[in-house]
């Protein structure tokens, strides 16, 4: 029983001073977040801030090479054992990313496979789901996307924001706990950003855990419960969206939102 | 030779073709092109030479061609040289796939053995991979199945396993795996590592995603490149005709020994390479179109002789986005 509880409490993300750098180039330098079970973290920040390097940390896309990052109260990478840390093996790894959804700003659907076959790719073979089951889950999460009628087509068939919907039912059947976003709206024509921000508004409303990179500042400011500023690889400033977005207190948010907003 | 180009899809029924009708479908006669049928006229007269100084010229023997063509000792020949390359290709294609993925695995070792395997036999002629085979006995009289420096379970003479076929298999085979595995590692590469990402961040493992995701992927890539090796090892299999191993071609050296038509029967066993590379050459567009699943430009086009069908769209559209645009030309037609 206590476990449970105390499941319940600890954040769904936690890291403590987390640095990765890329050859010399230092991308993070020392990022501590935290976020909660069932809510909206949204990332924003100029390009090369460090936003999208620390989204791949959290599901060891990335591998960081100081500090600590914890999702669901267990180490990214490691295993803690009496005070020393073991390097996972690719099969552990790979374990804890079946719990962590992603969505790519470029989508990286499957091309050779169908949207229906793209969602249940996963479940069938890593998680060794019945086909049965998984078929019906395929169905339904692509009808609450609003792509019902395009299951049989292929991803070169279907729009960019079709495309990025598919992709975002393909990471949902793997029934996640989590879900990262990088950017996913950046590589659409503008007139499709708002079908891919309302199924993700939808998936908050349900009550799942986000983590948006992005730069729609309408989205962050709606759904987001926790707005994050980055620049330099750290968190300038850090709160709720309507502080972050709305009474900046730093000069470079406030510089930064001007020039989005503008 | 006027020709109005024809669309794909059905015409709106509403249109009419009276041309001040912005509703209409362009009718506008298409580009010329004199030239083509100028070179297809002066192509056609160095054709009908050529096919008169080999037809007509008794020196050729056609007579003894064709009566060797479908001769017992031909086609034996022709069924072993299938044989052969079919096998050699086999393990050539296994075995490359397999070296390329170790090739590029995160183990320096398993990598390093690949890329070591890969020089050694690239480095060597395949005549002499096939004679060393060959005369392995000359090496390692004895073949043992045991203790690594220790006891023998099992001993066999190497002359009685390594037969010539079973030679020409390994020199062959093992050679054709080092180029495939190039082949296969150029289709790997060739992926989006995008790709590689939404399948790891899905979780999987290496090998199923190798085989799941990537592969599949690649193969448009490999398959062409393959379809040449395959058809190239057609004939580099008549090399094994040094060791004595009665393919097609060494089939047709046996007949002309003792006949001395050496000419009519090369061309003979040429014929059937010729016949089976064209089958071969067929194959490999129906392998390429079923890998050109989901891809909005196939990479082989229909039609042999496309001189007329220059006003077909290049990006052939998949179905469904054929009959999208029908819609989209009834919805402009009709809205």
């Amino acid at each position: 029983m206590d476990r449970i509880v105390e499941d319940l409490t600890t954040p769904m993300v936690s890291a403590k001073g987390v640095r990765k750098h890329f050859g010399s180039l230092p991308v993070l330098r020392g990022i501590d977040l935290e976020v909660d079970r069932g809510t909206v973290m949204c990332l924003l920040g100029p390009s090369g801030s460090g936003k999208s390097t620390f989204l791949r940390c959290i599901n060891h896309l990335e591998k960081i090479d100081a500090g600590s990052l914890r999702v669901d109260g267990d180490l990214v990478g490691y295993r803690e054992s009496k005070g020393t840390l073991y390097e996972l093996r690719d099969r552990e790894v790979c374990a804890k990313r079946m719990d962590i959804g992603m969505v790519f700003q470029s989508f990286n659907l499957f091309p050779h496979m169908t949207a229906l076959e793209n969602v249940m790719e996963a479940p069938i073979r890593v998680r060794k789901e019945p086909e049965a089951l998984v078929s019906e889950r395929a169905m339904s999460l692509l009808a609450r996307v609003g792509l019902a009628s395009k299951v049989k087509s292929y991803p070169k068939q279907l729009s960019g924001g079709q495309q990025q919907r598919v992709a975002i039912a393909r990471a949902l059947a793997m029934q996640p706990k989590l879900m990262l976003f990088d950017e996913p709206t950046s590589a659409l024509d503008p007139e499709l950003v708002g079908e891919v921000l309302d199924v993700m508004r939808d998936l908050a409303t349900d009550g799942m855990t986000m983590i948006v990179v992005t730069h729609e500042m309408g989205f962050a400011r709606e759904v987001a419960d926790q707005a994050v500023f980055m620049d330099e690889g750290v968190v300038i400033e850090a709160g709720p969206p309507r502080s972050v977005l709305g009474a900046p207190s730093h000069p470079r948010t406030k510089e930064f939102l001007a020039k989005v907003l503008s | 030779m006027t020709q109005t180009p024809t669309p794909d899809w059905p015409l709106p029924t509403s249109s009419s073709s009276t041309s001040g009708d912005p509703n209409s479908a362009i009718r506008a006669v298409g580009v010329r092109h004199p030239g083509r049928w100028v070179v297809a006229a002066i192509l056609a007269v160095v054709a009908a030479m050529a096919v008169h100084a080999v037809a007509f010229n008794s020196r050729f023997g056609w007579n003894v061609v064709f009566h060797y063509f479908g001769s017992r000792e031909i086609l034996t020949g022709l069924l072993r040289t299938l044989e052969l390359t079919s096998i050699a290709m086999g393990i050539g294609i296994s075995l490359g796939t397999v070296l390329a993925v170790m090739r590029l695995s995160p183990n320096p070792i398993v990598a390093n053995a690949a890329r070591l395997y890969v020089w050694f036999f690239r480095a060597t002629p395949v005549l002499v991979q096939i004679l060393l085979w060959f005369n392995l006995a000359a090496l390692f009289p004895k073949l043992s199945i045991g203790i690594p420096f220790g006891a023998r379970f099992a001993t066999a003479s190497v002359n009685s396993v390594i037969s010539p076929f079973a030679a020409a298999i390994l020199g062959l085979g093992l050679n054709e795996g080092a180029y495939m595995s190039e082949i296969v590692r150029a289709g790997v590469l060739s992926v989006d590592h995008g790709q590689v990402e939404a399948a790891q961040a899905l979780g999987m493992r290496r090998i199923l995603l190798m085989r799941r995701i990537v592969l599949p992927q690649a193969m448009r890539i490999i398959v062409p490149p393959t379809g040449n090796e395959t058809i190239s090892m057609l004939k580099t299999s008549s090399l094994v005709s040094v060791i004595a191993l009665p393919e097609l071609l060494y089939s047709a050296e046996i007949i002309y020994s003792r006949t001395y038509q050496t000419i009519p029967l090369l061309i003979t066993a040429s014929i059937w390479y010729a016949i089976v590379t064209t089958v071969l050459t067929f194959g490999q567009a129906s392998v390429e179109r079923h890998f050109a699943k989901g891809q909005a430009r196939p990479s082989v086009r229909r039609g042999l002789f496309p001189l007329r069908a220059s006003a077909r769209t290049k990006l052939d559209p998949l179905p469904n986005e054929r009959v999208q645009m029908t819609n989209n030309i009834r919805d402009i037609a009709g809205g």
